[in-house]
């Protein structure tokens, strides 16, 4: 690109606009298209032997007959329903506790400590404990996906909470309103961006502990199909589950990061990116 | 108000020493082989850990951690700054960013193990690799788009060459950014140790894990569940360490410009 170029950018902007919008669903196309050309190449010309790497055409057929049972669609619905339930559970759980602690100075230095070394605990490490108590069951899958999904939750909840404009709470306090009306009229609007951007987070990793139980405890689930199918050697249908369940993980991501764009319609962050 | 921060401060103690005794009060009245002793756990953890085991199943962990997390932060920025620099670039790069950091890990542990060859330090480096390796990219990719481009352009009418622009300006300029990537990805990185060495290994934390539940014997699993939880707070601290002095020029000009 020339320097002179830099002195009129916003003309070129504007009549390139047009343009770009063919052209980015072709490359984005194009893009998929020859990676998965690649993987075909890759395995079929025994780069990569086809018992390591299924090729892409066989994995897809592997998927398709797959989703032609009830069987998968049953697991498929048990890790949903374990996500779900965790995510919510963890919703219930760390947005009341965040407004708490994110509303009181006290509250927050009390339970510093046992959060910062709660917090980073690897919820796998758990796992050897949920066999000990609730047994390898949808509690454990939900207890696991819960744990995890709460932290990123509170934290997030705690600093929208602290975020919140000191004034417009005294100005609602010099109006009159309760404490009760300044929590539901001002503390909780204001920190929502910061809620719904924790909920994003939360999401996959309801997700991943949900596999996660089914894969190591066996609870029903999508996992519990992989681990049984990397036990009897079905490579393809290894690959097609994780397919899968990168399709679930990617829905899931693109319906967060959605209702996060939603949510935030109102906010600065969003108004400046959509101008 | 001093008061009250001598409140807060003997809170901030207190509460953790009160949680500590009550679970050591908790295990006492149990008096279950399941739920030993707290103090027992703390016994074994240090006749388990410090340090007859360290070398055995620590250090191993460690090494996978360290190289796992070494090669996401390498390939993580030398991807993430072209990418970032050019918009074509992105258009064809996003959609397998999204598709593979929106991948639940646990998904790929027996394809690794597949595709590897290997239940040991090859799979479980790549593994953690992989993985870590979200973060630090799209972190680079928002910090190197987060430049400024008058500053780019100033350096290109300038004459400075691609590589001087990448070094002295591009980098600098996305480092805070990347180090956040990288914070978020230490963490992830014990969490792949834990879940790589739990599904099939011969060493490590994670192994011990396994084992020890495998074979009921609950306080050394207890002691393992403890080192882990220690491991990950202490990498988390030593991070933050070194991030505050690496990127100590980075808060200074923040200070300065806020004063």
């Amino acid at each position: 690109m020339a320097v002179g170029e830099v002195a009129t950018p916003r003309l070129v902007v504007a009549g390139e606009r047009r343009q770009i919008r063919l052209v980015e669903p072709l490359v984005f196309v194009l893009s998929i298209a020859s990676a998965l050309a690649f993987w075909e190449v890759v395995s079929r010309t025994g780069l990569i032997s086809a018992t390591d790497l299924p090729a892409m055409s066989t994995t897809f057929n592997e998927l398709w007959s797959l989703m032609q049972t009830g069987h998968f669609w049953w697991s498929f619905a048990d890790t949903v329903r374990g996500w779900a339930l965790g995510l919510t559970i963890a919703a219930l759980l760390a947005v009341p506790t965040g407004i708490l602690l994110g509303s009181s100075e006290l509250a927050a230095s009390a339970f510093r400590i046992p959060i910062e070394f709660l917090r980073p605990i690897p919820s796998a490490a758990l796992i050897p404990l949920l066999f000990l108590t609730l047994g390898t069951n949808l509690k454990s899958e939900v207890f696991l996906a819960t744990f995890g999904a709460f932290w990123p939750l509170l934290v997030q909840t705690m600093y929208g909470v602290r975020d919140v404009d000191p004034v417009a709470i005294e100005t609602a306090r010099s109006f009159g309103l309760g404490p009760f009306e300044r929590l539901y009229r001002i503390t909780l609007p204001s920190s929502v961006p910061y809620i719904v951007t924790g909920l994003r987070i939360s999401s996959g990793v309801a997700l991943i502990l949900a596999f996660t139980a089914e894969l190591f405890m066996g609870t029903k689930g999508l996992g519990q199909l992989t681990n049984a199918a990397y036990s009897f050697g079905l490579e393809t249908e290894v690959y097609a589950l994780a397919l899968a369940t990168g399709f679930l993980g990617l829905a899931i991501h693109l319906l967060f990061t959605a209702l996060e764009r939603r949510a935030l319609r109102w906010h600065p962050s969003q108004r400046l990116e959509a101008a | 108000m001093t008061r009250r921060r001598a409140l807060k401060i003997s809170l901030e103690i207190a509460v953790p020493v009160a949680i500590l005794v009550a679970w050591q009060l908790w295990t006492v009245h149990l008096d279950s082989s399941k739920f030993p002793r707290l103090s027992t756990i703390l016994v074994e953890f240090r006749d388990m850990w410090l340090f007859s085991q360290f070398n055995e199943h620590v250090v191993p962990s460690l090494e996978r951690i360290g190289i796992g997390f070494a090669l996401a932060v390498v390939v993580g920025v030398a991807l993430g700054i072209p990418i970032g620099l050019s918009r074509w670039a992105r258009l064809w790069s996003m959609p397998h960013i999204e598709f593979w950091r929106a991948m639940p890990p646990p998904a790929l542990l027996p394809i690794s193990i597949v595709l590897l060859h290997s239940i040991g330090n090859k799979q479980k480096v790549a593994f953690i690799g992989f993985f870590c390796l979200f973060p630090i990219l799209l972190n680079t990719i928002d910090g190197v788009r987060a430049i400024d481009p008058t500053l780019i352009e100033t350096a290109r009418s300038y004459n400075v060459p691609r590589h001087e622009r990448i070094r002295r300006l591009v980098l600098p300029a996305a480092a805070p950014q990347i180090a956040a990537g990288m914070r978020t990805s230490v963490s992830l990185a014990v969490i792949m140790m834990v879940l790589s060495e739990f599904f099939s290994s011969t060493s490590g934390v994670g192994y011990v894990l396994l084992i020890s539940k495998n074979t009921f014997q609950f306080t050394p699993m207890w002691a393992a569940i403890l080192l882990i939880g220690v491991l990950g707070y202490l990498l988390n601290v030593l991070f933050l360490i070194a991030e505050r002095r690496l990127l100590a020029w980075h808060r200074g000009w923040r200070a300065a410009t806020a004063a």
